[in-house]
């Protein structure tokens, strides 16, 4: 059965900000949804109020999981019932290895996996080579003194060993190189479509990615709401004009 | 005082929940309190020389006189209502199979035995005062290594032993040295000749077993020109409700070339007040480990202390603190560059929680005329929750203008933001804490032993768990 994530006008603020003004978007496995807008609009906002970052406040709304109200349940568990999330930028955990952070969550999520020990090292260096990623970043801190695209790799890494139903991807493609961004798109896209399915909200401000990727739905928010949805096109439109077309155009 | 009597104690400890009961005999259970006729009968039963029942007289007065240290955790000792001296009935035994069934039981609880088997050079185990059990491989022998405990070197190496004994830490140093002076009992006491390197760590196990028991040994380790020794230390007491005072004091003496790593760690239970002198005294090209992890006792004061007096000394200082439900961790580290060329780091890592208090002090002086002497001082403190704390007091005395002092401190509490990253890839907050609190360990837990590195994962695991969702 597919997972669905909905958002039912969806208001958060933080420090008594608020930043998100009505939110209401709905993913289900299996679709591919782009999120846009300017600076500041409250994307990566976003990203952490479906993930249950608890120093945002909902104020108003609900989010849901296949009918469940989430809103109020620990990351953790809706990690372990099938949300992900790929940090724009990821924290530095210093002493913690990678490869230990990716074993201890890779159990919570595959408990019954066959793979030995020595078995599971090799899968994950392997998936780790496909991404053109440097195989003694695992035994390294957790992001620790990695450049921006090592931790791009990284995130992709982990979500792609974990293989989450729903996946929120923050600006995964920005502050990498040309080579790099393919290898990051091509793993994506082999993570993504394999049956199951994935859905994914995956958050940009090129079109470059959603190229390869061909998104279903583009949405656009400004200002804390989604305000423009539509498909490929819209990017592309975006890409060449900017956003003050759409705000002009209300 | 109620010699020849015998008394069965039933012990309770609870360890992760785990219930171990043992049963030991205490036929000298001394009455409390501290005066010279106790004094006089410890160095009597132990069949003393003159000159140490002499000693243990003049130590006493010195301890009277000194005040109580005026700085540090607080300190609520009453010396009258502490038991100076324990004698287990049983004679030291060689052998394993040669010890009562009841204290093997109980270092089989301990896990003695499993150690044992993986560092197989020997080992010397103390229950309450006494090396009960004490195994020295054919080996170490033959190379001419003496492996005791303190009271038996006393017997059989007299000469030696007073050669050595309160030298490097004079037994007016402070109250507490000279406590330890008039009532010390067992400890161990390690010699390895010119050139000879004992490749297995050497091991001893103590433990109190006693209510209101002082435990108060004496280890000297020296190591001759050019030799290599290793030796680890734990320690353990089951769980009372009343205040236990462990004062040991430690001397190590590396000669030329000599290499000497000494490891301590203790678990003691929350009752004992942990307050011991360790000292050092290196020669030219002699080098220095301490290695110190502290995770039981009410309070714990302990400032290793290495006195470089040889050109090229080094001396290297670890300590791991872990301080929770209110404890109190002093730890630090004293190191005096005597002499030209030498060098020292210090590093001290600690972690508080539940109301812990961790503090580090170090002191490192370095005189005119040490040229081109090295120090390098690191302390990492760690806190959990709001109610715990971490003072942090480094001192540095540098007269010499081609000597460098590097000094580094960092002071933190885990980030919100690092626990959602790790709670995002579906680990609970528990597991987020002590994930991290891991890595803040992460580059010395290579330097300590393995029994310890588990026994700390452990205790890291339990005490998160008790903590909570604060934080
Ligand atoms: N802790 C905070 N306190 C106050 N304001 C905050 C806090 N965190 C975020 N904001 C504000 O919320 C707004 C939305 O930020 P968010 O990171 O969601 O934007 P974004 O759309 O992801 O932008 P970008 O494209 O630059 O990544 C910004 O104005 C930001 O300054
Ligand atoms: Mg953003």
């Amino acid at each position: 059965m597919s997972l669905r994530l909905e958002l039912v006008d969806v208001h958060a603020e933080i420090e008594g900000k608020e930043i998100l003004k009505g939110v209401s978007l709905t993913v289900e496995q299996g679709r591919f949804h782009a999120l846009m807008g300017p600076n500041g609009s409250g994307k990566t906002t976003l990203s952490r109020v479906i993930m249950g970052d608890r120093r945002y406040k909902i104020t108003k709304g609900s989010i849901l999981l296949d009918g469940e109200d989430i809103t109020n349940l620990p990351a953790h568990e809706r990690a372990r019932k099938g949300l992900f999330l790929t940090f724009q930028n990821p924290v530095e955990l210093p002493g913690v290895k990678l490869f230990t952070l990716i074993r201890s969550s890779y159990l919570v999520h595959h408990p019954d996996d066959k793979r030995s020990f020595q078995e599971f090292i090799t899968y994950v260096q392997s998936k780790a080579r496909l991404l053109g990623m440097d195989t003694s970043l695992l035994s390294r801190g957790v992001n620790e003194g990695f450049s921006g695209g090592e931790r791009k790799k990284s995130e992709i890494l982990q979500m792609s060993l974990i293989k989450p139903r729903i996946a929120i991807i923050d600006e995964i493609d920005s502050g990498l190189d040309v080579d790099a961004l393919e290898a990051v798109a091509k793993s994506l896209k082999d993570t993504i479509y394999t049956e199951p399915k994935m859905g994914v909200l995956l958050i940009t401000h090129y079109q470059r990615i959603l190229k390869y990727l061909a998104p279903d739905t583009v949405h656009v928010m400004m200002d804390g709401r989604i305000i423009k949805s539509g498909d490929y096109s819209l990017a592309l439109k975006i890409e060449e004009r900017g956003y003050e077309w759409i705000r002009e155009a209300r | 005082m109620d010699k020849g009597s015998k008394i069965d104690e039933i012990i309770e400890e609870r360890a992760n929940g785990d219930r171990i009961i043992t049963r030991a005999r205490y036929p000298h259970v001394f009455r409390e309190g501290l005066d010279r006729s106790v004094v006089e009968e410890i160095s009597e039963i132990k069949g003393e020389p003159e000159w140490m029942r002499r000693f243990r007289l003049k130590a006493l007065e010195i301890f009277n006189s000194k005040p109580m240290p005026n700085w540090g955790p607080p300190l609520d000792i009453d010396f009258n209502r502490i038991r100076y001296y324990v004698l287990p009935d049983e004679v030291k035994a060689r052998r394993w199979e040669d010890l009562p069934e009841e204290i093997r039981e109980t270092y089989e609880k301990l896990g003695i035995p499993e150690i044992e088997r993986k560092y197989l050079s020997g080992s010397v185990a103390q229950l309450d005062s006494e090396g009960v059990y004490a195994n020295i491989k054919r080996q170490l022998e033959e190379k001419g290594v003496i492996f005791l405990d303190s009271d038996s070197a006393l017997k059989k190496y007299p000469d030696l032993f007073k050669e050595y004994f309160f030298r490097i830490v004079p037994v007016m140093d402070s109250k507490f040295s000279a406590l330890n002076g008039a009532v010390w009992s067992g400890g161990s006491f390690i010699y390895v000749p010119e050139n000879v390197r004992v490749d297995l760590p050497l091991m001893t196990y103590f433990r109190m077993n006693m209510m209101q028991e002082g435990q108060f040994e004496h280890t000297i380790i020296i190591a001759e020109k050019g030799s290599y020794v290793s030796y680890i230390e734990g320690c353990t007491a089951p769980i009372y409700n009343v205040t236990s005072l462990h004062s040991a004091v430690v001397e190590v003496y590396v000669k030329e070339n000599a290499h000497v790593k000494f490891t301590t760690v203790q678990n003691w239970s929350r009752d004992i007040l942990n307050l011991s002198t360790e000292r050092a005294r290196v020669e030219r090209m002699g080098r220095m480990e301490w290695v110190s992890g502290s995770l039981g006792s009410r309070v714990t004061m302990l400032y290793p202390s290495s006195y470089l007096v040889g050109e090229g000394a080094t001396a290297s200082h670890l300590s791991i603190s872990l301080a929770s439900d209110h404890t109190w961790k002093d730890n630090g580290s004293k190191v005096i560059h005597f002499a030209p060329n030498t060098s020292s780091k210090i590093i001290s890592k600690s972690i508080s929680l539940k109301g812990g208090t961790t503090v580090f002090r170090g002191l490192v002086r370095i005189p005119k005329g040490s040229f081109n002497s090295v120090s390098h001082v690191q302390c990492d403190a760690l806190i959990l929750d709001e109610s715990s704390r971490n003072f942090t007091f480094p001192h540095n005395e540098v007269y010499e203008e081609s000597a460098t002092v590097t000094h580094e401190a960092s002071a933190g509490r885990i980030g919100e933001e690092q626990l959602f990253y790790i709670m995002s890839r579906g680990l609970t907050e528990d597991e987020a804490r002590s994930m991290i609190v891991l890595g803040f360990l992460d580059d010395v837990m290579k330097e300590i032993p393995l029994e310890f590195s588990l026994e700390l994962n452990r205790l890291i695991k339990l005490k998160i768990s008790e903590l909570g969702g604060t934080g």
